[in-house]
Formats: structure tokens, sequence, C-alpha cells
């Protein structure tokens, strides 16, 4: 496969060696001279010193024959702007964009850009697993981010306390399969009645996902006030 | 009409006094507050200090259902990211972003983004001062925001 990545931060240039380190063909386009010269002393000639936000340097590193193009950088703006032209401009069939700021992941995803990776997202699923939330908890991604596997912690506000899973009405797209109680991991059959502690894991399309929430877990105290 | 304009420079302070001027209700956000300086002292508007590609911070500037948005910061790419939250997250009505990469602001147009490029501007404005042709790109750039908003504003107005 033909990668081409943007940004050679750290991110950008342990991405690079790992990418190499699996056959594939790469290149890493970094603005900064000097930043280009370090990286490319230990990558070599496939580092190129040009600007991935603009056309003409993204055509000559070769976007027109990538299949992923993944931005990198430090900055959100410019990992958008890369993926959008990557998208709109060369026809790339795939584009993997950085966010530092976790509210634009969404908004990138609407926007076009196929996967959206935070450090930040993560760091917060990470940390917000050990303590009680009053949203879903977003564990995995599949099909680029259309189904995701999340986690509802059953409080005793929650409507779902003391229903069985086959009452409860499900949206489509929406399979709840297991759920951790006591530390115990269970498969929930019809008959499984859902008590304050259990974290049930679902599967759910992302555009189903407000309608598991309020199942599960119920109305945000923040929509609740508005409301 | 409520504006909401991203970017403080020349531009930003010139197009914000004007629409104060002519009576309208404009918030104006720069990340340097010195950059206000550029403002007028009695401008009547208000002036937010942060980050216009930040969504939390053009929800607090009001962005929501606002009637008009220009993102015109020095860098394109931010300019194209508020545009886009403008439009598509806070239903902004009439969003325009200052490209000044001509690549960038052709790309942008054919996606439906009213853009305008001061590069292709001036190069269309040197070449007809020097009686040559003038550029059709930088024609079709600015004629989006004319056909599509420019009357509306000005009617608006």
């Amino acid at each position: 496969m033909f990668i081409m990545v943007v940004g050679a931060g750290r991110v950008g240039y342990y991405l690079t060696k790992e990418l190499l380190a699996s056959g594939h063909e790469v290149v890493l386009i970094e603005k900064d001279p000097g930043r280009a010269a370090q990286v490319s002393a230990d990558l070599g000639s496939i580092v190129i010193n040009r600007d991935g936000c603009e056309g003409r340097d993204l055509e000559s590193a070769g976007a027109n024959r990538a299949d992923i193009v993944v931005a990198v950088t430090g900055d959100d703006e410019d990992n958008l702007v890369i993926c959008q032209m990557a998208k709109h401009h060369f026809n790339v069939p795939r584009t993997i964009a950085r966010v530092d700021n976790p509210k634009n992941g969404e908004l990138f995803r609407e926007l076009g850009v196929s996967d959206v990776i935070s450090a930040t997202r993560n760091a917060l699923a990470a940390i917000e697993q050990d303590i009680p939330v009053h949203e879903l908890l977003h564990l995995a991604q599949l099909q680029h981010g259309d189904i995701e596997v999340v986690e509802a912690q059953i409080t005793e506000d929650s409507p779902a306390v003391g229903q069985f899973a086959r009452q409860l009405s499900l949206p489509d797209g929406c399979i709840i399969f297991a759920l951790i109680r006591n530390d115990v991991l269970e498969v929930i059959r019809s008959d499984t009645m859902l008590q304050p502690g259990d974290k049930v894991v679902a599967l759910s399309r992302t555009d189903t996902q407000d309608d598991v929430q309020r199942l599960l877990i119920g109305e945000s105290p923040v929509e609740a006030v508005e409301a | 009409m409520r504006a909401i304009i991203v970017g403080c420079g020349r531009t930003g302070a010139g197009i914000a006094e004007a629409l104060v001027g002519s009576g309208h209700e404009v918030t104006i956000i720069d990340v340097s507050s010195t950059a206000f300086r550029r403002l007028r002292p009695d401008f009547a508007g208000s002036a937010i200090r942060g980050d216009g590609t930040d969504g939390d911070v053009l929800r607090r500037a009001g962005a929501q259902g606002a009637d008009l948005f220009f993102a015109l910061t020095e860098g394109d790419n931010r300019n194209v990211l508020a545009a886009q939250l403008a439009r598509d997250v806070f239903a902004v009505k009439r969003v325009v972003a200052k490209i000044n990469d001509p690549v960038r602001a052709e790309a942008y147009t054919s996606l439906g983004l009213n853009c305008i490029c001061r590069t292709a501007m001036m190069v269309d404005a040197l070449k007809r001062f020097l009686g040559m042709e003038g550029d059709p790109h930088a024609q079709r750039v600015w004629e989006t925001i004319g056909e599509r908003d420019k009357a509306k504003v000005t009617e608006a107005s």
C-alpha cells in the first residue's frame, strides 16, 4: 500500500518507521526544513520537505496515487485541510486525521475525513473507565467509525434498572451482549435483569447512540437542566 | 443582523466597523487582545479574546444561528476550519472564508464554501491595470460571494 504521512513530529516519525518496517511504501512530508533534514538523516529520501497543505506539493509527492493519507501535524486545522484536499482534490480513498481538540473529532468525520485519531480522547476514555460517568464510553470503532463498541454504566437513576434485557426497546443497529457485574464478565441473556453498578457493553451504530444512552443511562444531567 | 468575525487584522477590524456603522450587531474574535487596538476606541460591537477555530469559543461568542460569519485570520487553514464550524455546527446563514492560496481557494469554492482569495484578486487587479485579460479564477471566487450572498447582505442592511 502507498501511504502518505504529513507532519514529521514524533507521531509522524514513529508511524513512518513502523509502516516502513511492515513493508509499506511511505512518503513523509514535513514543511520545516530543519526537522525534515533531521528525520531524513534517519529515514532517507522518502522524507519530502514540502508543505502538505499546498495542493501543488501534495501532487508532486504523489497524492494522486496514494491509498491512504495520514495527517498528523500538531494543528487540527492543518490536518483537516490536508485530508479534505486529499479526498476531494486527489480522490484519495482513505484519510486519517489527528485531532487534539476532542470536540473536533465528530465534525471532521462529518466533513469527510474517514478516520479520526485523538490522544486526548483516548486518555479521557482511559480515565473515565475508572470514575463514574453519565455518558457512553467509546471503547473501539469498527467500520471506519460507523459502528462503535460502547460501555454504559448503569446507575440507580437509569431507566433500565430492574428491567429484563428482552424488555429494553433497543434501536435498530444496537446489540447489548455482555455486562460486567462485580468485576465478573457475564453474557447478557433475555432474562438478565439490569442492576445498578452493571457496566453494559454494546455494539451500536453511531447514529443511534443518543437513543442507547437515553435507554441505558437516562438523560444527561446537563440536558435535564436545559429541558 | 448579527455578525461574527474571526481575526481582528486590518480587514477584520475594517469590516467590523463598517457593519457596526450600519447598525448591525458585531462580535469580533482574536487570539491576541492587542489586535483589538485596530478597532476605534468607541467601537460599539463586542470583542472576545479566544481561538476562533474552537467550537466552545464560537459558541460563547454567539455563533449559533448568526446571520453572517467572516473567517479572516492570517491562516488559510484556520479560516477553513472556522468557516466549516460556523456553517455545519452553528448553522450560520452566510459564511465567507479568506483563503490566500489560490489552489485551496478553488478547491473549497468547489466544495461550496464562499472563499475570498486576496492573491487571486490582486493578480487579477494588476493584470487589468496592465491592460491584460483578467484572471478567470479570481472572477469565479469573487462571483460566488456576489451571486449567492452579496445582494442579500446589502439588502439586509
